[in-house]
């Protein structure tokens, strides 16, 4: 017994994800990534987590979908398609992510999860909650995650930095 | 109304294609999609957990687990770029010596 929304969501979220692996250019496959996870925003405002999905919004398709289709601009890749994907080794992904999908989801099926409800009769917690654990309990997590975010883009940084440019232009003594 | 297995068994479904995704997929930026999908799956069994005990604790970890994946994004696209400087290509079969 499920609704529309759930449906159409279910439709756009993994339809975009396999569109995202198998499309043909490396482009579209970055596009189709930023539309699977709006279909993952939308779950979460179903779930009740508006503060989440909008966090997935800014995050996810604001930087991290537009950093990678800068890369995909930047990086031109002369053959998206290539050889080494043989037909062996399509098959034997397609049977393994299968087997996981079995697996997984008879585990689930058959485990008391399925018992589980939601009580809509207890009021859902808003925001303040949620910016009361992060303020209070987490926040040396909070400190230590924005240290690690600030190393990474440091880092990152210092990757793709070119120095063979740098010493063109200071002049050698 | 929905049940929590219905989100579960949506998350067990992108976990799945991301599985195929880093198995067949050989070129570098197809495998960044294919862990951002299992990583996306995972924020949403947690936010499916969250919302039926109900507890802010599972919410607090999701946005924690996005502020990582997006760190980590940012190194791996770098950790590209430099590698397709070196070899003119982003096919990890292509990489036979990243140790200098």
């Amino acid at each position: 017994m499920v609704d529309s929304v759930f449906v159409g969501l279910s439709v756009i979220t993994i339809g975009s994800a396999i569109l995202s692996l198998e499309s043909r250019e490396l482009l579209y496959g970055g596009i189709a990534l930023a539309v699977s996870m709006l279909g993952i925003a939308g779950y979460f405002i179903i779930l009740d987590a508006p503060f989440v999905a909008m966090f997935q919004i800014a995050v996810y398709v604001g930087a991290v979908a537009v950093l990678i289709i800068f890369t995909v601009m930047l990086v031109r890749a002369p053959n998206t398609v290539t050889k080494k994907e043989t037909r062996k080794r399509k098959i034997a992904g397609i049977l393994l992510g299968l087997a996981f999908l079995v697996l997984a989801g008879s585990i689930l099926g058959n485990s008391a999860a399925t018992q589980l409800k939601f009580n809509d009769t207890i009021p859902v917690f808003d925001v303040q909650a949620i910016g009361k654990e992060l303020m209070t309990y987490y926040s040396p997590v909070l400190i230590v995650l924005a240290l690690t975010l600030a190393a990474a883009v440091i880092g990152a940084l210092t990757l793709a930095r070119r120095e063979d440019i740098e010493e063109r232009n200071e002049p050698t003594n | 109304m929905n049940q929590p297995t219905d989100f579960l068994y949506i998350a067990v479904i992108l976990m799945s294609i991301g599985i195929y995704g880093l198995v067949v997929k050989r070129n570098a930026l197809r495998l960044i999609f294919s862990i951002e999908l299992i990583a996306n799956a995972v924020n949403l069994a947690l936010i499916t957990f969250s919302r039926m005990l109900p507890s802010p604790q599972g919410q607090v970890f999701v946005l924690f687990s996005i502020a990582i994946s997006a760190a980590e994004v940012a190194v791996g696209l770098g950790i590209i770029i430099i590698a397709y400087r070196f070899y003119k290509d982003i096919d990890i079969t292509e990489y036979k010596n990243l140790k200098n």
